[in-house]
């Protein structure tokens, strides 16, 4: 076995370390999405918080951040002091905790100044604010990290690392500001602060949590990304189904042995039937798509093939369905379907849904369909010309088919002058999808079509988008579920740094192999592998 | 992190979890099975029906009152046609306001736009004395530019449409009152005036009737048409429409050019009404045209502006301000009713939609 660590030992000193969790549960209707952790994390360590969509992270994080609740007996201490279950929002401060999220929370229109005093500003009640001296403050905080940054530029203009740098800097100004209330050294808890960062951005972020954890405070880095936690972590803690698959000392892990616990293995439930679709002529072609993350992506797609794109998180898999459907601007890249090519850096939904395209994202009542419209109205808008009579709409018949409509996806209840949103989000998918297939589309994108669905929802989904791609219709579907793509797709392509990095043929697609895939990638592309051999 | 994502779950409890969701959804059916169509039937029903007719009922007992404290004045067959040909021109400015509303954006320069055609038509009717027809289609050219420069600074420029109109709108007030000198113009073509408030139909002008045949025309247009739905979904969800293939752009622009046009067209109606244009009565008429409309969005199709509520939302305001002007209570109360009026109708309208924010971004 690898190099197992009790908690015993990471936590031995004479200091109460800096966060002791013991017995921590939370269910969320019947389901675990924690089963008794138990996690310690020393004074000046970095700890490492590892795991795949779903194991647990968020769910632990939002309990320390006090969102959440934890099941009773459960016991957190951070420094020693015991921390209650029940907490109003912010008062984790109090004992020297701070977050930064993904999205870092800064306020893109002010200037790094206004951003780095913005708590200050919303809890104190001093009136009048003395700018020259906060900005010489802010000029001292800044030197203390070893930061070059400029107060009075506005955040919207600087580069995304930066603005990382600037959210790490203004939760420890927090930590310290607080200090005389919390007495410890602080414990930072980074979530997930890299994936839209580029390597560069990276190593300076690694360069600061290094400054931090000197100044003697601890740091949580939750990420999905091995490498990173073999570059800057001290321990680490893998999360798999909610519960702790490992603690591992990083310096003494082989990388393999994160991977083996985040996947664990598992049995596989269900599939469909095994199909030969890459004998059939490949008539839709994407070459030299670039755009947002991705870089040069090119994609083969067959005669009514289910192709998966999947990668963890940031590695831009899911941009490249708005990319060809011209949801975004696209850099560059064609697309060819039969024998007709077309610009993607030109192109327009409009102009797609010509070409016989059509995108159902994932945001579901924010791009899909309307809430407060009607089903019929939200199902029937693509094809709206069908139901034309005399220059008039004929009501009725859009009911009607709306209705028939409802019956074969079986959305419940089956009322077309319902609103959308008084629908579940399963049936409400199931109309977003039909909206689409009525129109018989040649290429069909789908972002995370199952999310957020019931289990029945779901399989009557995944059953008509298999029926769909029977009767013809090419289907690409972007997801981190890997279990859906296990159960529909017939090839699946890895993203990792706006690349394709590998591709699993039928017989490859499984969870586990997925999984693996996305959770190795980061050393298969060229720069990670060199990280990784620096670092052997 | 999704926790209906069952397969991040061990086996048993997924097996579990998944023979929950089962039970519960089957139980589900069951009552629905039982429970759907009575229910549809009786609570929905009851409370749909009382919520697209209160506005309705509020005017009869708006009526109801003014009828008994003052009978001889008020319930007199003059005094309703009078409102109902008077305020004509009022409800073809609501309902030009309407396009826009549905698509999301406001259009604030109606007012000086009808006020801008109507003295248009009048300087060139009666100071040069052009023939009406032409002098017509100057004005209503007037309102398309006007819509087309809305429609431009909205849509290329991406500024909001309440700012653009606010300030094109006191842009065109400078431009009546520097072509009118400040001054009434009277005189206009009797022809004219005789096809909007002389002739008569069951004792209403025709002006009722020609505002009645474009409520019509929007109803259909809004209900029955592909643009109409097309226009409903650009004011609903702007990324939704355009994921759905609409081009949202040329749908904002015409809805503001429409808007405008139909200004225009209501400005003649104006000058028919009065025989003359003033350059600044008309720019009363913006706060009513708004708290029409939004009176008008709480009844027969609650929660969306529409054609026949807005006409009613009109003659309700204008009800009240008849009634109490026959009371003899002064004429600031005209200002009381109106803006009290838009207040009340957007609260009520905001508590149909189920206090839902409203963008009109």
């Amino acid at each position: 076995m690898g190099p197992e660590v009790t908690s015993r030992q990471i936590g031995a000193g004479a200091t109460a370390p800096a966060l002791l969790l013991r017995n921590l549960s939370k269910t969320f209707g019947g389901a675990h999405a924690l089963k008794s952790v138990d996690l310690t994390v020393g004074g000046g360590e970095v700890h490492g918080l590892l795991g795949q969509n779903g194991s647990g992270k968020s769910t632990l994080i939002k309990i320390l951040s006090g969102y959440h609740e934890p099941e009773p007996g459960a016991r957190i201490e951070v420094f020693g002091r015991a921390m209650p279950a029940t907490r109003g929002p912010g008062e984790f401060r109090r004992f020297g905790l701070a977050f930064v999220h993904q999205h870092l929370g800064l306020v893109p229109s002010l200037s790094v100044l206004e951003n780095l005093r913005i708590g200050e500003f919303a809890t104190e009640t001093r009136w009048a604010i003395n700018w020259r001296r906060e900005r010489q403050r802010a000029l001292h905080t800044f030197e203390k990290f070893e930061l070059d940054i400029d107060p009075d530029a506005i955040v919207a203009d600087l580069p995304q690392v930066t603005r990382a740098l600037l959210a790490i800097v203004r939760a420890m100004d927090d930590i310290e500001h607080n200090q005389d209330e919390h007495g410890g050294q602080g414990l930072l808890v980074l979530d997930e602060p890299t994936p839209f960062l580029p390597r560069v951005g990276v190593e300076q972020l690694f360069a600061l949590v290094r400054r931090v954890v000197k100044r003697g405070a601890s740091v949580i880095f939750v990420t999905h990304d091995v490498d990173e936690v073999m570059e800057i972590t001290d321990c680490a803690t893998v999360l798999r189904d909610g519960a702790v698959a490992g603690t591992l000392v990083t310096r003494d892990a082989h990388r393999d042995e994160f991977v083996e616990r985040i996947v664990g293995s598992r049995v596989v439930p269900f599939h469909m039937p095994q199909r030969d679709v890459e004998s059939r002529p490949a008539d839709i072609v994407v070459e030299g798509l670039s755009g947002g993350t991705l870089r040069d992506v090119s994609i083969k797609l067959h005669h009514g093939e289910v192709l998966g794109l999947t990668g963890l998180i940031g590695t831009g898999f899911d941009e490249v369905l708005a990319l060809l459907f011209g949801a975004r601007p696209a850099a560059a890249g064609t697309l060819t379907i039969g024998a007709q090519a077309y610009a993607v850096d030109g192109m327009t939904p409009a102009a797609a849904i010509r070409a016989g395209v059509a995108y159902l994202p994932a945001d579901r009542l924010g791009e899909s369909g309307i809430g407060g419209l009607s089903v019929t109205d939200n199902g029937t808008l693509t094809i709206l010309d069908e139901f034309v009579r005399g220059g008039l709409l004929n009501r009725s018949a859009m009911a009607a088919r709306t209705r028939a409509m409802g019956e074969a996806y079986e959305v419940r209840p089956n009322v077309p002058s319902l609103t959308l949103d008084s629908l579940s989000g399963g049936n409400q998918q199931k109309v977003l999808l039909y909206k689409w297939l009525q129109k018989k589309p040649v290429l069909l994108l789908l972002d995370e079509p199952t999310q957020g669905v019931d289990v029945g929802a779901r399989q009557k989904l995944l059953m008509a988008i298999g029926e769909a791609a029977k009767a013809g219709t090419s289907v690409v579907v972007a997801s981190t579920d890997y279990e859906q793509l296990e159960q529909i797709c017939d090839r699946v392509l890895i993203f990792a740094r706006g690349e394709i990095i590998s591709e699993l043929h039928v017989a490859e697609i499984t969870k586990d192999r997925i999984a693996e895939q996305c959770y190795r990638s980061m050393t298969l592309t060229g720069q990670s592998a060199r990280r990784y051999n620096h670092l052997q | 992190m999704n926790m209906l994502n069952s397969g991040d779950f061990a086996d048993p409890v997924l097996l579990a979890y998944e023979a929950r969701l089962a039970e519960l959804e089957r139980r589900l059916r069951e009552m629905e099975a039982e429970r759907q169509p009575r229910r549809v039937l009786d609570k929905a029903s009851v409370v749909g029906f009382a919520e697209r007719y209160a506005l309705i009922g509020a005017w009869i007992v708006l009526i109801a009152i003014f009828g008994i404290i003052s009978p001889t004045y008020f319930l007199s067959w003059i005094s309703f046609t009078s409102m109902f040909s008077s305020n004509a021109v009022l409800v073809m400015l609501t309902l030009g306001l309407l396009v826009p509303l549905t698509a999301g954006d406001f259009d604030l320069s109606i007012a000086s736009t009808l006020v801008l055609s109507s003295m248009t038509l009048a300087i060139l009717n009666v100071v040069y004395q052009w023939p009406a027809p032409a002098a017509i289609a100057v004005a209503i050219a007037c309102g398309v530019l006007v819509g087309a420069v809305n429609a431009f600074l909205v849509v290329y420029f991406r500024i909001h449409s309440l700012i653009v109109t606010l300030g094109t709108g006191t842009f065109l007030q400078g431009i009546v009152l520097w072509i009118s000198a400040s001054e009434t113009i009277s005189g206009v073509s009797p022809t004219l005036i005789n096809l909007v408030i002389v002739t008569r139909l069951f004792g209403i002008s025709l002006s009722f009737y020609y505002a009645l045949a474009l409520c019509v025309a929007m109803w259909l247009f809004l209900e029955y048409t592909t643009p109409g739905r097309r226009l409903l979904f650009v004011g609903r969800g702007r990324d939704v429409a355009r994921l759905s293939g609409i081009r949202v752009d040329r749908v904002r622009a015409l809805a503001l050019l429409t808007s405008s046009v139909i200004a225009a067209v209501a400005g003649i109606m104006y000058s028919g009404m009065t025989g003359s244009a003033d350059p600044l009565s008309g720019l009363q008429l913006l706060l009513p045209a708004f708290a029409g409309a939004f009176l008008g969005a709480t009844s027969i199709v609650p929660g969306r502006f529409n054609p026949f509520g807005s006409m009613i939302g009109v003659y309700v305001l204008t009800t009240g301000i008849l009634g109490l002007t026959i009371l003899g209570i002064p004429s600031f109360v005209q200002n009381l009713f109106y803006g009290g009026g838009l207040v009340l109708a957007v609260v009520l309208s905001q508590l149909v939609r189920r206090r839902q924010p409203q963008s009109f971004s």
